[in-house]
């Protein structure tokens, strides 16, 4: 709805500063002799994206003497080996976002360890014969389809090269953040106060919050979350191939209950990302292997849900635009069949939808999922958490060669700008097309059907994709 | 259309000899708590910093072979003249300057004082002092390789005494920055009646347009006291953006970089100076 857009996007880019300097205000610290230790930035939350906020800072010249601190509510994990069996636990990664950790470091680590280039993305509709290929005509990736324990392996390396100037705190959970007021107005603290689980407390100039879609900074912070849960969980498991392949492509069909995606890990594994209601999960989950493996194969295969009104109305339009564009027709390749599911590979995980109606507040900065939660049937939600560390970095990198205070919404505003820009329009097309492919009903596929037949034909469209 | 080349015009003495006007102190005096609100009388100022710490910066590091990109202004000994609550020497000290602040205004330095002490980084760099520039120099002389004085030489009663006293606490080679406004119709118009009266940029009574400084003024001040002067550039506020960027005119605001003679070189009292003068350019200028 109209009204859900505005409030996703935000305030108006010329509200005023004062409305974000905090209306519900704190008590006033009483000022301590021993003044608890003060960061110029803490980032909480230590999986992927906080690791990679805290390392991009710690390798960025003019954060060269500045005191970082990580804080992590689990133990250090060693990423010493990393086992012969792939993780469960994927993503998609943009060039972009490889852009990113090699900025830091880490993407030489990610690509020394394991991943997985494809070229290639198939998309297609259950109901029709409609499908889109996303492909780059130079021939380079697409994307990379990397572990996540093999990403925090590399960024954990990363921030042990900067361990002087990035502390992490393991088993440190935030459970207290005390906000300032305006300093202009008394003689209290500027600084955001944090304390840990363990009594133990921090001083900070800026704040970001990286922990995730159920952000603790968010909610201490005040700040309104759109947020929407889908009647959908994710099903993850590791698979085995029947046959080795180049395994380079990135398939992905939707089902009326979901889409269901093969991400490959290598020529004979792939990861396998199954959204679907809640209760078809739990029976993925609770079948013995061999039914799982079936209905997986069935769902790629399968064209029970084919009408034939659908598939003559889509052949036509096909011929139309063969008439017109004759190179538009990409060639259907076959998704590959499914031999083996990994044991112990199973599992699953609910699934929603979620924005805040702002990224920023005085000294507060909010950034993947803790900022915004996306359906993974796009592939996007890691790589939007990595475009926000970019954009975020870069501009505190020039607030600090700029000698400004790095916790002024003036740069923080900027930020919020860049992002919410692009987030919006990605996260409300990523929901509209969730709920046009949750339907049977003809006039939607066909919909769905001409809509994805022409944009796979249109050059333009495509590639901005 | 004024005429601007009106060096033969004396600014009228004041009975003490020092370049801080008393009238001026007063109206500080009464904004001295409102420094720090970046949305308040002084927003203008704050982003101010925009343009100018870059501009320092950037003229410093290119004046400089060895510095780190982490700590820009490291070892370089600035003085900021009239710092008000400390707006520019806090981004200084930040860059790694030892910054002295100085202001005549009590509550100011103050205010400036108590805005340090929250950050012990800052708070070790930055020493402020309520003084008027004349005081300080018998105990600084050559003392400093940077002094900045941004919006101030408007507010002085005696701009070449203020000029000389630059001089005097500067280290040969040394720069000074200065931005102020200049003295045209158009700073009266946009400066003083749409600043102050009709768009409240700048609080009313802030600035008499009298006491404003053309360049050119200015620039031969500098040149007969040991200054040669590098940079001139004219300044643009954009009240509906809230900032501030570079202009070719320099018929409003305006910013100067001048560098002090070497030692050793005698100051002229001549428009222009020596070849070797304005060539001059030593590693050692901008460190400490």
């Amino acid at each position: 709805s109209s009204a859900a857009m505005a409030a996703l996007r935000g305030r108006a880019l010329l509200a005023p500063l004062g409305a974000r300097l905090r209306a519900g205000l704190r008590a006033p610290l009483r000022s301590s002799a021993s003044a608890p230790p003060l960061y110029d930035v803490v980032v909480s939350g230590g999986g992927m994206v906080g690791s990679a906020m805290a390392a991009v800072l710690g390798h960025d010249i003019h954060f060269h003497d500045k005191k970082i601190a990580l804080l992590e509510a689990g133990p250090r994990k060693e990423y010493d080996h990393m086992p012969d069996s792939y993780s469960n636990r994927v993503s998609s990664i943009s060039p972009g976002s490889a852009t990113l950790l090699s900025s830091c470091g880490a993407w030489d680590h990610v690509c020394s360890l394991r991943l997985k280039p494809f070229r290639r993305m198939q998309v297609w509709d259950a109901c029709s014969e409609a499908m889109i290929v996303f492909e780059k005509d130079d021939l380079d990736d697409m994307g990379y389809i990397v572990e996540n324990d093999v990403i925090m392996s590399a960024l954990t390396k990363q921030l042990d090269a900067v361990a002087d100037r990035v502390e992490i705190f393991y088993r440190s959970k935030a459970v207290g953040y005390t906000w300032p007021l305006p300093s202009h107005t008394c003689d209290t603290s500027p600084w955001v106060q944090i304390e840990l689980a363990d009594g133990r407390r921090l001083q900070t100039k800026l704040l970001i919050g990286a922990d995730g879609h159920n952000s603790v900074v968010r909610k201490e912070a005040e700040i309104k979350n759109i947020e929407h849960q889908y009647d959908q969980s994710a099903v993850v498991a590791t698979l085995h191939l029947s046959e080795a392949t180049d395994n380079n492509v990135a398939w992905q069909r939707f089902l009326p209950t979901g889409p269901i995606a093969l991400l490959p890990l290598s020529d004979t594994a792939s990861s396998l990302v199954w959204s679907t209601s809640h209760d078809h999960a739990s029976e993925l989950l609770a079948m013995d292997e061999e039914c799982f493996v079936d209905s997986i194969n069935s769902a790629f295969w399968s064209n029970i849900n084919h009408s034939d009104f659908i598939d003559t109305a889509g052949a036509m339009f096909r011929s139309a635009i063969s008439l017109l564009n004759p190179s538009g027709t990409a060639v259907r390749q076959l998704p590959p069949s499914v031999a083996k599911v990994d044991p112990e590979s199973r599992a699953m995980f609910p699934l929603g939808m979620g924005h805040a109606t702002e990224y920023v507040q005085h000294r507060v900065a909010l950034i993947g999922d803790a900022a915004h939660r996306v359906h993974p049937l796009a592939g996007q939600g890691v790589n939007l958490g990595f475009g926000d560390i970019a954009c975020l970095a870069h501009h505190l990198s020039a607030a600090a060669f700029s000698g400004s205070d790095l916790g002024s919404l003036k740069h923080l505003l900027k930020f919020e700008t860049e992002r919410q820009r692009h987030n919006v329009s990605l996260i409300a097309a990523t929901d509209v097309l969730k709920r046009l492919y949750s339907t049977t009903l003809a006039p939607l596929v066909l919909l769905r059907t001409w809509g994805l037949q022409a944009t796979n034909a249109l050059p333009p469209v495509k590639v901005r994709i | 259309q004024l005429s601007l080349f009106r060096f033969t015009v004396k600014r009228p003495f004041s009975t003490s000899h020092s370049s801080v006007d008393s009238k001026e102190m007063k109206k500080f005096q009464l904004l001295a708590h409102k420094w720090w609100d970046e949305e308040g009388e002084y927003a203008a100022l704050h982003s101010m910093n925009d343009i100018r710490v870059p501009f320092i910066r950037d003229t410093l590091l290119s004046m400089s072979s060895n510095y780190h990109l982490g700590n820009p202004l490291s070892g370089i000994k600035v003085l900021d003249v009239g710092c008000g609550g400390g707006l520019l020497s806090e981004p200084l000290g930040r860059l790694g300057a030892s910054v002295t602040g100085i202001d005549p205004v009590e509550d100011n330095i103050r205010t400036a004082d108590r805005h340090k002490s929250f950050d012990p980084v800052l708070a070790k760099r930055i020493q402020y002092k309520s003084s008027s520039l004349e005081e300080i120099v018998e105990e600084s002389m050559e003392t400093f390789d940077v002094i900045v004085a941004s919006e101030v030489v408007e507010h002085v009663a005696d701009l070449e005494m203020f000029i000389k006293c630059c001089s005097q606490v500067l280290k040969p080679e040394g720069s000074l920055f200065i931005t102020t406004i200049n003295k045209t119709q158009l700073s009266y118009v946009l400066g003083i009646v749409v600043a102050e009266k009709i768009m409240g940029i700048v609080p009313e009574g802030t600035h008499e347009w009298e006491k404003f400084v053309p360049p050119e003024e200015l620039e031969h001040l500098l040149e007969s006291n040991g200054f040669a002067v590098k940079t001139l550039k004219g300044m643009l506020y954009n009240p509906l953006s809230g900032s501030w960027s570079w202009m070719e005119s320099t018929s409003l605001n305006y910013a100067v970089h001048a560098v002090k003679a070497g030692a050793g070189a005698q100051p002229h009292a001549t428009d222009t100076l020596p070849e070797t003068d304005i060539q001059q350019r030593s590693a050692t200028a901008g460190t400490a």
